[in-house]
């Protein structure tokens, strides 16, 4: 009898034990919440990039493409933005300032775009300066081709590094199967250029005959998080994932990052895409979300402002609609937090330039993370 | 027996409509696969099922089976606040998609013809041209 209920008991572990998800994969609750989330701009729609003017103001785009400068407590729309391809994913995107931006005012944006000759619509970087609440010295960089009447995957968020590089995502545009692994194709790419829309001579696709010479790293899918790392200045992105499989990458030069040749997610029908998670040639992410989080908005903690947050990496989520905080040891993901449940769909992330958290949440507006203390 | 013409009567002018739209639901379904797959799947899912408390199901959906003219005014201007599906309050934002008007009628006929949905009247241009803000 004693002997049995040991056994049944081994039995039971046992099972646990091998049932049990990779710890990576589990996020949990936080009982010590180091902020209360204060409703700083309100009655957004979908508040897709933000970024933060030197006087502390705010500029913040609605996907829908209105520009709102966001000053004094007042919200003030910007005049002369160019004309947005709104379908599906696509509409005014991305808001980044330029590193010397007090010097030179360059702000840059991505949008979806019906610029050419075929119907639909691709990803633009473009950059402006704003002038008397209007944008003036419109300069396209980058226009992604051909158009698509295809709904999804406009990629679209952009960084600079320290050297001053920019970078932007566009994501494969629906055609999984023709543009991520093409590099004489745009889409499914990590994109870098001289901050006036000059490609570097050493880019790694420069002398690839053919190719689009902006390219940086490919095999993308959509990758809508896009960030500096503090300490090493290396760029990360993260992805999304088809059912399952979104990932964090740290982009190196001329990488191929897999997609769809190689992926842990799974068809949204079930059926799975490939039976291969790694091939040879192929990076492999840093960390990979099952299920799918959707993320969005990626920001490194720099700042001192809440305990035990400095290094850490917050991720919005849109499926599962709350903010995640992951843990680092190096480039590893020891830890998984949620954080701000249950308010809508997590947009975007980003830290202000008074060391802050601010938080964009669609059809409510960006909250800003008010530390306790 | 005038009786029995009328009802012989109604019943060919019956058929030959059914028949007649037959091959166009037939087709506007498969159009309306396509837009689904390119613009609803992420939420919606992939059977229809969506995500409990956060995106409404379309499958056996009594929101979308009772509320045509609403559900296709969601799709063609968005759709944002409460909504009772299945008995679950929904609060959400749905964006507006920027589909074209034909493409609207495609895939409100796919999704009320999938995943155990089946509609008889077929959605129009027309239909979704009279829909207004």
């Amino acid at each position: 009898m004693k002997k049995s209920i040991v056994y049944i008991y081994l039995i039971v572990v046992t099972l646990n034990f091998s049932c049990a998800q990779d710890a990576e994969n589990e996020v949990g609750t936080p009982s010590n919440i180091p902020f209360t989330a204060e409703l700083l701009i309100d009655e957004l729609q979908i508040p897709w990039g933000m970024t933060f003017l030197p006087d502390g103001s705010m500029l913040v785009t609605e996907k829908s493409g209105e520009l709102i400068h966001f000053k004094n407590g007042e919200k003030i729309a910007i005049s002369n933005v160019p004309s947005i391809y709104a379908r599906g994913q696509g509409g005014l995107m991305d808001v980044v300032l330029h590193p010397n931006y007090s010097d030179n005012g360059w702000v840059y944006f991505s949008y979806a775009s019906e610029e050419g000759s075929e119907k639909g619509g691709h990803t633009v970087i473009t950059r402006a300066r704003l002038q008397d609440n209007s944008l003036q010295d419109i300069e396209v960089l980058y226009k992604a081709t051909p158009n698509t009447t295809k709904g999804q995957h406009f990629g679209s968020r952009i960084v600079f590094d320290d050297e001053g590089y920019l970078y932007f995502s566009i994501g494969e545009r629906g055609a999984r199967d023709v543009n991520p692994q093409d590099l004489t194709r745009d889409g499914g790419k990590i994109y870098r250029l001289f901050d006036d829309g000059r490609i570097p001579e050493d880019n790694p696709f420069v002398s690839t005959a053919g190719a689009k010479t902006a390219i940086y790293s490919y095999g993308h899918r959509n990758p809508q998080g896009l960030t500096k790392h503090p300490e090493t200045g290396r760029i990360w992105d993260h992805e999304h994932g088809p059912k399952g499989g979104d990932e964090i990458n740290i982009v190196e030069k001329g990488a191929n990052y897999g997609w769809p040749l190689i992926t842990y997610g799974i068809n949204y029908s079930g059926t799975p895409i490939t039976d291969k998670t790694e091939m040879e040639g192929m990076n492999q992410p840093i960390h990979y979300w099952v299920p799918s989080i959707a993320p969005s908005g990626m920001a490194f903690v720099t700042s001192d402002k809440y305990k035990g947050w400095k290094g850490s990496l917050l991720v919005g989520s849109l499926a599962f609609q709350y903010l995640e905080r992951l843990t680092l040891q190096g480039s590893k993901v020891t830890n998984r937090e949620k954080l701000m449940g249950d308010l809508g769909r997590v947009r975007n992330v980003r830290q202000g330039t008074d060391g802050l958290i601010y938080v964009a949440i669609e059809g409510k507006g960006i909250y800003k993370l008010v530390p306790k203390d | 027996m005038k009786m029995i013409l009328f009802f012989y009567i109604a019943a060919i002018i019956g058929a030959s409509i059914l028949l007649h739209q037959e091959p166009k639901l037939e087709e506007s379904i498969q159009r309306g696969a396509e837009i689904y797959a390119d613009f609803c799947v992420t939420c919606h899912m992939g059977n229809g099922e969506g995500v409990p408390y956060t995106f409404p199901p379309l499958a056996k959906s009594d929101y979308l089976m009772n509320n045509r003219e609403a559900s296709i005014k969601g799709i063609k201007y968005g759709q944002q606040g409460e909504l009772t599906v299945n008995g679950i309050v929904y609060n959400n934002i749905m964006d507006q998609l920027g589909l074209e008007d034909e493409e609207i009628a495609d895939v409100m006929n796919y999704i009320l013809n999938s995943w155990g949905n089946s509609s008889d009247q077929m959605v129009t241009l027309e239909e979704v041209q009279a829909v207004t803000k």
